[in-house]
Formats: structure tokens, C-alpha cells, sequence
């Protein structure tokens, strides 16, 4: 089969791009032509190295596609391409800060469940204040929030709940009662974008406590019982319910 | 007799720190090549060419959380976990900062001329603060001699008549 010659990035953003799509980028990124990098290109070359996101894979002309989704640019700061797709399966990225399950105690490190095809480790020593004689009181079946340090497809994932200045900056056990569900990624980074109408919308309904996964998990707590399967029904619709949609159902539950 | 033979040192003596003190730069150098050939012939090496390593301006990368630009995860409405409301606040002000850092300069309150004039008049006022004692009494004078201009103050005829001589009436 002929190889399809590839379309310019800037031409496909915000469209439907899948698998085996390749993007040409722009000649100053060109590794191949190594003379013409020098040259000065009429338009405004961006500074700095191009961020190839998650979705995306260099190949030799160009990005190369590996999932189905929308093709996304951010001019700033260098530039970054990736695909916006969706999925339920997560997959632990370094950085991420995620929601795991204990599940085992093995001496000095705990058993996480964090959804990924392995369970991650997490030190007794990675808790803010924690030394060896003053651990951190972790149960089996308790809730951590913490992020990754390590995470690679070689090596199983290692958690940590503090940053890199030893503080714990609201990781760590996340208390008592609640409700933990899950839902998909795609739904997670809406609901962390910005000004996400949704989070802005419930904000407005009852004083609650949310705590986002990037792993698709989110725990909610309010006051009441039934208070926290509204949140939970809401935000589990919210994903397929359109603005005005949304709007009408928290209409009619602050009407209640 | 004893001048002619010289004893033959050992090269080993010889790279010694304190035989090496006298001796010139160029004999130093040239032990110092001495030793590296022999160091680099016995280490073994790869014939083959440089591979030369292509500069590529593409990072890759898989997080999410490079590309966008996400909230802080935790949260929390309506004074439910004032702690967390705190920590919101912190954590997406961080984001924020770098933000605020390329806004324009605020307007001033105060406009230049003012300043200037303000900062004019100020300098000297407080300057005057400082001065030693001798450079106040320069400075009172001057003042005076601004002020009286017509008028010659009483103390000067008075001391002139003092520095002069006043002969006795016979």
C-alpha cells in the first residue's frame, strides 16, 4: 500500500484525525533539513521545542496519529499537538495525581489500586510528617490521593502523597464517608478544565467536597446522603447531556 | 670526577611533585603527553564513526497534564472543607501568577511631573538633615544672602571692625 502523503497539522486542528494519519508540521521542526531550519520563514516560528501530546508519536516527516479523536494545538509556549480521545482504561502517567484503593500492606510500602493494569506501590515515608517511628495511620480499603513518580510500562508505579518540597498540598487519606465512582477520562479533564460550566452549575446546589482522579475516579461527600447521589447521578449524566439538559435537571432539583 | 656522572634518575622520581617544581612549562607538558599516550593505548575504543545525534525540536510526551491547563483536583463548595477552599485558592493562583506577570503596568496614581517635583523639593529637605555643622552654617549664610540682599546684616561691618587694628587714641 502506497503511503498516504500526510496532511499539514495546522490544517486538521479540531477535526477528527485516526489512526496512521501523519502530520506535517511546519519545515523549521523538518529534522531531515537540517539546512533550511536556518532559514527565516515569513510567518512567526514559535521559540522552543514542539510538545508532542499523548495520542501522537514522532515519526520521520512529521507526528504520526496512534488514536482516534480531535487533533488539539496550543500555540503557547513552544507548542503542543495531541488528541483529545476518549476512554475508560487508564494507563499511569508520570505527574498524574490519582485516586487509588489500598489494598494490601507488604512491610514498608503499601498495595495500591489505582485502575492500571498493575497495582502501585506507595512508601510509608511518602506521607508529609512521616518518619519511622511516626507513621501514617493507612488501613486496608482506605482512599489515597497522590500522584505519580514513577511511571513507565517497564516498572510498576510508585505513588507519592508530597510534592517535590515535602509538603503534602491536600494529597494523602482522604477521610471518612463519601462516595467513590467511576467514570470516564474524557469526562475527568472536562470537568478540570478551567471554567468548566458543570463544576460552576452543582457549585451553585449544595456545599459539597469533590476530589477528581485523573484515573477516571471521583469521590464525592455532602451532608447528606441524598445529597451526594445527586451529585453522583449528575456528574455520571452530565456526560451525555447536552447544556440546556443540565441545566433543567438542577433546575428542577433546586426547585425541589 | 663527581661532576661528570650524573645518576640516572627514575622516570617515576622524576613525575614526582617536588621534582617537577623546577621545571619549565614545556618539559611539563610534555610529560603530561607522555603519560596520556600511554594511558590511551591501552584503553580499547570502537572503529567506527561518530554517530551524530539529530537535534529534534519534538518532545514527546504523554501526559495530559503538559498539554492542558487542569485544575488542581481537590475541591470544595460552599465552605464545606474550609481547608481545601484554602488550598484552591493557593493551588490555582499558582497558575495564575504567571498570568499576572505579564500584565500591562498598573496606572499610576501619582503622575510624573508631580513626582519629580515632589522628589525635588524632598531631596533637599532631608538632605539638609545630614550636613555636619560647619556645611549648616555655609548653608544659613547662603540662605541669608538670598533673603537680605540689600541690606548687609549687622554682623559682618561688626567683624570686620574687629579683624582690623584699632590703634589707641593718643
Amino acid at each position: 500500500m502506497a503511503a498516504e502523503r500526510g496532511a499539514a497539522a495546522e490544517a486538521l486542528v479540531g477535526q477528527v484525525v485516526l489512526p496512521g494519519d501523519l502530520l506535517l508540521l511546519p519545515a523549521h521542526y523538518d529534522e531531515d533539513a537540517e539546512g533550511e531550519r536556518l532559514r527565516l520563514s515569513a510567518g512567526t516560528a514559535p521559540q522552543g521545542q514542539l510538545l508532542c501530546g499523548p495520542g501522537l508519536r514522532r515519526s520521520g516527516a512529521g507526528l504520526l496519529v496512534t488514536k482516534c479523536g480531535l487533533l488539539r494545538h496550543r500555540p503557547a509556549g513552544g507548542g503542543a499537538y495531541w488528541v483529545d480521545s476518549q476512554q475508560k482504561r487508564y494507563v499511569p502517567v508520570k505527574g498524574d495525581h490519582v485516586i487509588g484503593i489500598v489494598t494490601a500492606k507488604a512491610g514498608d510500602v503499601f498495595r495500591l489500586d489505582v485502575g492500571g493494569s498493575e497495582p502501585a506501590s506507595l512508601s510509608y515515608l511518602a506521607f508529609e510528617g512521616a518518619t519511622k517511628r511516626n507513621r501514617p495511620n493507612v488501613q486496608v480499603g482506605d482512599l489515597i490521593y497522590g500522584q505519580f513518580v514513577v511511571a513507565n510500562k517497564d516498572m510498576e508505579p510508585e505513588m507519592v502523597c508530597i510534592d517535590s518540597s515535602g509538603k503534602s498540598s491536600g494529597m494523602g487519606i482522604i477521610g471518612q464517608d463519601g462516595f467513590l465512582f467511576k467514570v470516564s477520562l474524557g469526562l475527568i479533564r472536562k470537568l478540570l478544565a478551567p471554567k468548566c460550566e458543570i463544576i460552576q452549575e452543582l457549585s451553585q446546589l449544595y456545599p459539597f467536597e469533590l476530589v477528581l482522579g485523573m484515573n477516571g475516579r471521583i469521590w464525592v461527600k455532602a451532608k447528606t446522603v441524598q445529597q451526594t447521589l445527586i451529585i453522583v447521578n449528575i456528574l455520571e449524566a452530565c456526560e451525555y447531556m447536552t447544556a440546556q439538559q443540565r441545566k433543567q435537571a438542577l433546575a428542577k432539583l433546586s426547585g425541589n | 670526577m663527581a661532576g661528570e656522572v650524573k645518576t640516572k634518575l627514575s622516570k617515576n622520581l622524576l613525575r614526582m611533585k617536588f621534582m617537577q617544581r623546577g621545571l619549565d612549562l614545556q618539559t611539563k607538558k610534555q610529560l603530561e603527553e607522555e603519560e596520556k599516550k600511554i594511558i590511551s593505548e591501552e584503553h580499547w575504543y570502537l572503529d567506527v564513526p561518530d554517530l551524530k545525534e539529530k537535534e529534534s525540536c519534538i518532545i514527546e510526551e504523554r501526559s495530559f497534564l503538559q498539554c492542558e491547563d487542569l485544575v488542581y483536583g481537590r475541591m470544595s463548595f460552599k465552605g464545606f472543607n474550609p481547608e481545601i477552599e484554602k488550598l484552591m485558592i493557593k493551588m490555582n493562583s499558582k497558575c495564575k501568577e504567571e498570568e499576572i506577570e505579564e500584565d500591562d503596568k498598573m496606572e499610576a496614581d501619582v503622575s510624573d511631573e508631580e513626582m519629580a517635583r515632589r522628589y525635588e523639593t524632598l531631596v533637599g529637605t532631608i538632605g539638609k538633615k545630614f550636613l555636619r555643622k560647619r556645611d549648616q552654617r555655609v548653608l544659613k549664610d547662603d540662605d541669608e544672602d538670598d533673603e537680605v540682599e540689600e541690606g548687609k546684616s549687622n554682623t559682618r561691618p561688626n567683624k570686620r571692625a574687629k579683624k582690623m587694628f584699632l590703634k589707641p587714641q593718643d
